[in-house]
């Protein structure tokens, strides 16, 4: 059985998803977004990774949200507010999503995961930072240029090589 | 815990179906990002579940390092839409067009 936070959690995860990619304006969208990705951290304090989840909500609730607001500010305000889409692919795409949630769901019911349950203590946190730095120390390593290097090549995509003699071109 | 794994993995399949629906069918890049996250984050979820039930640490490592390798796609994909927005005045993926044969 669930639990009541399990519930609310849920439906503010799945309902604030549903409305990031339904209403009208993109910033309330992106605001939406956020409760969704807050939502998700809070599912992975539930499951006692308390990590996780404080990675979650510094990363995608604390940057990705932020880098994408500002985006969208940057944009017309006509294109904000501006949503077209064809109708009948919007109906295709309400059944594929039906269409998926449905046969996973089957699937994953019928699947022997319904019987796993577990009482054994959590993962000790203390130990997924050791790892980090001692097995998985060459895979951090990459990750941070990884890292480097796209937010290197976004600066580089988005800038603007007009602007150096027209300060204020729009 | 009175949570079972079953239901996370529910609300992650639910999930993935939204993100899913809202790469088919919006046409606004941003929103397109958002349908990506929604992907990213169903994956992570279901990682991370599954580390408390097997229960193993490794499942949490990787979902760390996917939230970075997100960062950084997102990171790039706004600078990406940021430039076609420069080029075409217009956020509408139908609109960019210069690529297509």
């Amino acid at each position: 059985m669930v639990d009541s936070v399990f519930l609310a959690l849920s439906v503010l995860t799945i309902g604030s998803a549903i409305v990031a990619l339904e209403i009208r304006s993109l910033i309330y969208g992106s605001i939406a977004l956020m409760i969704t990705l807050s939502g998700v951290a809070g599912f992975f304090l539930l499951l006692d990774a308390p990590f996780v989840a404080m990675f979650q909500l510094s990363v995608y609730v604390g940057s990705i949200a932020v880098l994408i607001l500002f985006t969208v500010m940057l944009v017309r305000r006509e294109l904000i507010f501006n949503k077209v889409e064809d109708k009948r692919r919007r109906y295709a795409g309400i059944g594929l999503m039906l269409a998926l949630m449905l046969g996973m769901g089957t699937i994953i019911i019928g699947s022997g995961l319904k019987t796993m349950d577990t009482n054994s203590p959590m993962v000790d946190y203390k130990k997924i930072g050791e790892d980090f730095l001692t097995y998985y120390s060459p895979a951090l390593i990459v990750m941070a240029l990884i890292l480097a290097s796209s937010i290197t090549g976004a600066m580089t995509l988005a800038r603007r090589e007009d602007a150096i003699d027209d300060q204020r071109a729009d | 815990m009175t949570n079972a794994l079953i239901d996370f993995i529910l609300v992650s399949v639910a999930l993935l179906a939204i993100g899913i629906y809202g790469m088919a069918v919006k046409r606004n890049a941003i929103r397109m990002l958002f349908g990506i996250e929604m992907i990213i984050n169903s994956a992570n979820l279901n990682l991370v579940a599954f580390s408390r039930y097997i229960p193993n640490s490794q499942g949490q490592t990787l979902a760390l390092f996917s939230i970075a390798i997100a960062a950084a796609e997102v990171a790039v994909g706004l600078a990406l839409v940021i430039v076609a927005y420069r080029m075409y005045r217009n956020i509408d993926i139908a609109d960019f067009r210069s690529l297509k044969g």
